[in-house]
């Protein structure tokens, strides 16, 4: 197919993990995530679904193989480098990891501060994705006065808010109803159209069946399928398929133009 | 005092509390021996310039029976006529006898007692300002006219006292050297109980993007801000300390004893010292910050 594997957004070769000298949690993982496409990561509790995202946004380093992102070894690339790499990435973490002495906004605001961003352009787009996340009401408040589900939506906000070549979350609709995991769903779809690889963490099989995107399916620290369709192109193939929800594009609504 | 939007909540731990005392303690001391050490050198350098300018003739008691008073004796007038030909000489008085008793009085009583004595004779050279005399060659051409005539330039008792002097400043700077050590350790100290207390979200800042220097900086300004709040009050408390002293040294009267009073120089260089101390603290947080997240991924 011609296709270059230094194209890929994520590359994953022969990845071992351990924590500290404890067993390995994940075993010789090979990856390769083309831009643009759209993967579901599952597996049971316990299986590895973390600790393989924690490598990809460069929260560890592997044990043993190559990993690659964007391109690059990150193996050889100088620390000073890596904030660079780390703004490409929106991530929501499992355990959202918001500061709690920050209102919903300046927690939203921050992957755009970090970057320099004027401070105008910062109000407007914070307040936008708040908005559409359905939180308008709730801008200025204290992290902890919100409730887990609007905790989450804050989490997902703050991981778009800059438009990431790559997204990563983990479990990102574990504490939401259906429709507001679905509208959240959305969000990503819109992203991923716009040409952001993304990689979502997740127990939720109707979900999973719903939106039909290619799985990386974890169990004991192994890659166990990678649906080779997946590997190349996602995008197309599961778009039609959701089309129910009658949610306004964030696109129509300039957060994510 | 400096607000600053800031990532970490910072505001919000025990060191904020504590940090602004040490270094309060750090100025207060850092003042005290800052003003300590401009009077000594002040007193150094007017000491030695007042000295410089005068000179003792001594000659030796008179040893005839009948004894004339210091103005009459033949080798008192020779001395004063060798001296007032001597250029750079503006003046030269004979010590009276009463003079000199009340000299000597601390030492050997009432003056009816000494008055018997057989005493030298001092004669007291006031020099031109701005000019020296060779008190050797002077020496010599006074003991060739008069037999045991020498002249004191008082150079081994400045020479001496300047040593002392010299020895007192240079235990003001190792104070002030200990007293900036002290200060940087407590802020390093500081600075890594904090960066352990608010490890999270220095992580969380980092894998966002955050450059090290972004976290140092909000370090940097909180010790700066800190600083300068302790700052402050050091140098608050001090002044009036310092004013104190000064008011009990100017109600002493002693020659002895150095003019406690700063020019506006010395003055300016005092107020600096909290500004110093914060810009230390500043460094120093910058420095640590860095240091401790470069070992991080
Ligand atoms: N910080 C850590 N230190 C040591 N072991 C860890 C750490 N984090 C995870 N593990 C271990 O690694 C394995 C994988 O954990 P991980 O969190 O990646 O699983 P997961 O698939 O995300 O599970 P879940 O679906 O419950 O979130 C587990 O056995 C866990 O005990
Ligand atoms: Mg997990």
């Amino acid at each position: 197919m011609g296709f270059d594997v230094n194209d890929c957004v994520v590359r994953f070769e022969n990845v071992g993990l351990r924590y500290g000298l404890g067993p390995e949690v994940l075993q010789d993982i090979s990856i390769a995530l083309t831009p643009a496409s759209y993967h579901f990561l599952v597996g049971p509790s316990g299986a590895g679904k973390s600790s393989l995202l924690r490598l990809m946004y460069l929260a560890l380093r592997p044990t043993r193989g190559l990993i690659s992102l964007f391109g690059r070894d990150i193996a050889v690339t100088p620390r000073d480098e890596l904030p660079a790499l780390r703004r490409r990435i929106g991530v929501v973490f499992q355990e959202f990891r918001l500061l709690s002495h920050l209102s919903a906004f300046d927690n939203v605001a921050l992957p755009l501060r970090v970057a320099g961003t004027r401070e105008s352009d910062v109000q407007r787009h914070v307040e936008e994705l708040l908005a559409w996340v359905g939180l308008k009401d709730h801008i200025h408040a204290r992290l902890p006065t919100l409730s887990g589900g609007q905790q989450q939506r804050v989490a997902i906000a703050r991981a778009v808010i800059t438009k990431p070549q790559l997204l990563l979350a983990d479990e990102p609709t574990g504490n939401v109803d259906d429709r507001m995991a679905l509208r959240l769903m959305h969000l990503f779809e819109e992203l991923n159209k716009l040409g952001t690889t993304i990689v979502i963490a997740t127990h939720n099989e109707t979900l999973v069946k719903r939106l039909g995107h290619p799985c990386l399916r974890v169990d004991g620290g192994r890659l166990v399928s990678d649906r080779p369709e997946g590997f190349l192109k996602s995008r197309g193939s599961a778009g039609d398929g959701h089309g129910a929800e009658p949610t306004p594009s964030p696109r129509t609504l300039g957060i994510l133009s | 005092m400096l607000s600053r939007r800031t990532d970490l909540p910072l505001d919000a731990d025990v060191l904020g509390r504590f940090l602004p005392w040490i270094i309060a303690f750090m100025v207060f001391l850092a003042v005290l021996a800052t003003a300590g050490m401009f009077v000594l050198q002040d007193a150094a350098s007017r000491w030695s310039a007042g000295v410089a300018r005068t000179l003792t003739v001594q000659i030796p008691p008179p040893t005839g029976e009948r004894i004339l008073p210091p103005a009459e004796d033949p080798r008192v007038l020779e001395a004063l006529k060798i001296l007032r030909t001597t250029p750079g000489i503006v003046r030269a008085n004979v010590l009276s006898d009463d003079r000199l008793a009340s000299l000597l009085e601390p030492w050997l009583g009432r003056a009816s007692a000494v008055s018997g004595l057989p005493l030298p004779r001092l004669i007291d050279v006031e020099i031109e300002a701005g000019t020296t005399v060779d008190a050797q060659a002077l020496g010599q051409r006074l003991a060739e006219a008069i037999a045991g005539a020498s002249v004191d330039d008082h150079r081994i008792w400045l020479d001496r006292l300047l040593r002392l002097l010299g020895a007192v400043e240079w235990v003001a700077m190792a104070i002030l050297a200990c007293i900036g050590l002290a200060t940087v350790g407590t802020v390093v100290y500081a600075t890594r109980t904090s960066l352990a207390v608010h490890r999270q979200v220095i992580e969380v800042l980092h894998l966002i993007g955050a450059q090290d220097a972004y976290v140092a900086r909000q370090f940097a300004w909180r010790a700066l801000s800190l600083g300068l709040r302790g700052g402050l009050i050091g140098l608050s408390l001090a002044l009036p300390a310092l004013l104190a002293v000064g008011y009990v040294a100017a109600h002493i009267d002693s020659e002895l004893l150095p003019r406690a009073s700063l020019s506006p120089l010395q003055w300016g260089m005092i107020a600096a010292i909290p500004l110093l101390a914060s810009a230390v603290a500043m460094l120093t947080a910058r420095v640590t910050v860095m240091k401790t997240l470069a070992a991080m991924l």
